[in-house]
């Protein structure tokens, strides 16, 4: 023929079946509360009082929970990132467990150790009078278990691509090691540190399993979002809905958030 | 504040194992190929990383003992560093990139930055402090990144090629400019560079650096002329003569004019390649531009090549191959005639 043939336009079927099949058990459910939701009456729903006290407490310990994260989980990403100690990366693979366990493996695991009659929470109760499950700090505390490995992946990822030789020339302008990170890798890293905190909060907002186990389900205390539509749709399958269809518009909001203003950015 | 240096780094398979002494207001090259070890030479003497063995002292004060277990860290040291690509903070403008230094070691805010901006219009840049440094050009980063290593006043000013990251056009202004700001510079500086006109134009001594040893030291026109290893030969050869631009003629401030192509004016460097001077007997006949007598001084083989040192109006050095320096029957004393073409002539500002 003696021209080169471009490769053939579309898709070859055994793989394009499938993957429709894919993109409509993904969004099918999705679409389907969006269609079966209230319309009529989505504003007395949202206006109700379990409703605004649910979403509340939600975005409060949500929001906590990624001011914590960011206050241990930048450290420690630092630390992964930088520090030449040694066992490093098992120290890696041991904070990113809550990643992949089953969070309500960890809300009993919070609740053995922080519970009244947990090795920590034993002496919590009796020395300080403080007791932590069934609490709104329950709830943070388990958010942040869940929530806090993403920031710091996400963080550790970001400052693993960042040029150290920036660090380099700030310590041979007099900077030492905690000047150089507050005033040169802080800055360099910030959209990462950006990112994962809108990763984190994302997944705080959605936590079910540890709070349920660790700090209950208690309307105004611990009751949050998630919480409340499990139990909403128990009773009340249209206020049920329309809890979904607000986390839904609080997910894809993030999503946007994150593709368009920081992510791209932060990969550079 | 001299620099007194002779340390010893494990990297892997290559160990650099160098001494350098640097005298007050001196500017050393350290001239390799890459991976000689001059980087690393550089990250010990800055305190970024620490020698295996050795010391370092600038002065009086030692910097690096390691039988005494002394390392001052790089932040405690007084010293100033161009980095090769320049390496100003993206998220400061560049008054605040240059007024770092000052902030870390204690120096208020509005002191700093006028310190700062002093500097800046020093290297030319006044105008551009509330720029942040994606938006300079090489030339214009090059500069900032000077001003934000001599603004501290330090003791010792260390390079790293400072120059390899612009295009051919800014690199001979950025040259030019840099070399005034060493003359001014009171303390020791050492130029890390693999390419040897930086080397000659810049420095009042070399050391040419392989596989982590030192092979040769002196002079710049000492090295060119008496290369002691084929690398030397091929990269140090080219003869730098300094004299002032007139049209397409040079007079060379030691006396003897150099026909060029270029047309320049004012102070300049005239650099001859030794392969493109040609040898002859008697006087050559046509088009050559530039013929001077001279006499030979020494000759040193290297490969198929003679290397020729010539003593004249003009010092230059010549390659001849080994077959044509027989037949020109040379030695040294011989009186013989040099000859260049002009379009082989390289000339550029100083």
């Amino acid at each position: 023929m003696g021209t080169v043939r471009r490769r053939e336009p579309g898709v070859p079927l055994p793989l394009l079946v499938p993957a429709v099949l894919a993109v409509a058990f993904l969004v099918l459910p999705l679409a389907g509360l969006v269609v079966r939701a209230p319309w009529g009456e989505l504003g007395s729903q949202l206006t109700g009082p379990a409703v605004g006290q649910a979403l509340r407490l939600s975005l409060v310990s949500a929001t906590a929970a990624t001011g914590l994260s960011l206050v241990l989980g930048v450290p420690l990403a630092w630390v992964l990132a930088r520090s030449r100690a040694r066992g490093r990366s098992v120290l890696r693979a041991l904070v990113t467990v809550p990643l992949v366990l089953p969070p309500v493996v960890g809300g009993v695991a919070l609740f053995l150790v922080l519970g009244r009659q947990g090795i920590v929470g034993r002496w919590l109760d009796q020395a300080l009078d403080v007791t932590i499950p069934f609490t709104t700090t329950a709830v943070v505390i388990a958010e942040t278990f869940v929530a806090m490995p993403f920031l710091v992946i996400s963080v550790e990822g970001a400052l693993r691509a960042a040029d150290a030789r920036f660090e380099d020339a700030a310590a041979t302008l007099g900077a030492d090691r905690w000047t150089t990170f507050r005033r040169v890798t802080l800055p360099l890293v910030a959209p990462g540190i950006a990112a994962g905190a809108v990763l984190c909060w994302a997944r705080a907002l959605g936590e079910f399993g540890a709070t349920i186990t660790f700090a209950g389900n208690f309307p105004g205390t611990t009751q949050t979002m998630p919480l409340a539509v499990y139990l909403a749709l128990q009773q009340d399958p249209d206020a049920a809905i329309v809890l979904s269809l607000v986390l839904l518009v609080v997910s894809v909001a993030t999503l946007l958030l994150l593709r368009d203003r920081w992510l791209t950015r932060a990969v550079r | 504040m001299s620099l007194t240096a002779g340390v010893r780094v494990d990297r892997g398979p290559l160990t650099v194992e160098l001494g350098l002494e640097v005298a007050d207001g001196e500017v050393l090259a350290v001239l390799g190929p890459n991976g000689a070890g001059k980087s690393t030479l550089l990250r010990v003497l800055a305190g970024l990383l620490p020698p295996d063995d050795g010391r370092v002292a600038v002065g009086p004060d030692t910097w690096d003992d390691v039988p005494a277990g002394v390392h001052v860290p790089a932040h405690e040291r007084p010293l100033g560093m161009v980095f090769q690509d320049h390496l100003l903070f993206p998220h400061l403008s560049v008054t605040d990139n240059v007024a770092f230094g000052l902030r870390t070691r204690g120096m208020r805010k509005p002191a700093a930055r006028a310190a700062a901006r002093e500097w800046l219009a020093r290297v030319g840049i006044a105008e551009l402090g509330d720029r942040r440094p994606g938006r300079l050009s090489g030339g214009q980063a090059q500069r900032a990144a000077l001003a934000r290593a001599l603004v501290g006043q330090p003791a010792l000013l260390l390079l790293d090629e400072p120059l390899s990251a612009l295009d051919a056009r800014t690199r001979l202004t950025v040259r030019a400019e840099l070399r005034r700001h060493l003359a001014d510079f009171p303390g020791s500086t050492v130029l890390v560079t693999h390419d040897p006109v930086d080397a000659m134009a810049l420095a009042d001594r070399v050391v040419v650096v392989e596989e982590g040893r030192v092979v040769q030291a002196g002079t710049p026109a000492d090295v060119s002329r008496h290369p002691r290893t084929d690398y030397v030969a091929r990269l140090v050869g080219l003869a730098l003569l300094p004299g002032v631009g007139e049209g397409t003629t040079v007079h060379l401030d030691g006396g003897g004019r150099v026909a060029v192509a270029e047309e320049t004016a004012g102070p300049v460097f005239v650099a001859v390649r030794p392969e493109s001077v040609a040898l002859w007997t008697s006087r050559p006949e046509g088009s050559p531009r530039n013929v001077w007598p001279a006499r030979l001084v020494s000759a040193t083989p290297h490969g198929s090549t003679v290397r020729c040192e010539l003593d004249g109006e003009v010092p230059l050095v010549a390659d001849v191959t080994a077959t044509a320096f027989a037949e020109l029957g040379l030695a040294p004393g011989t009186p013989v005639w040099a000859s260049v073409k002009a379009s082989d002539v390289a000339v550029y500002a100083r």
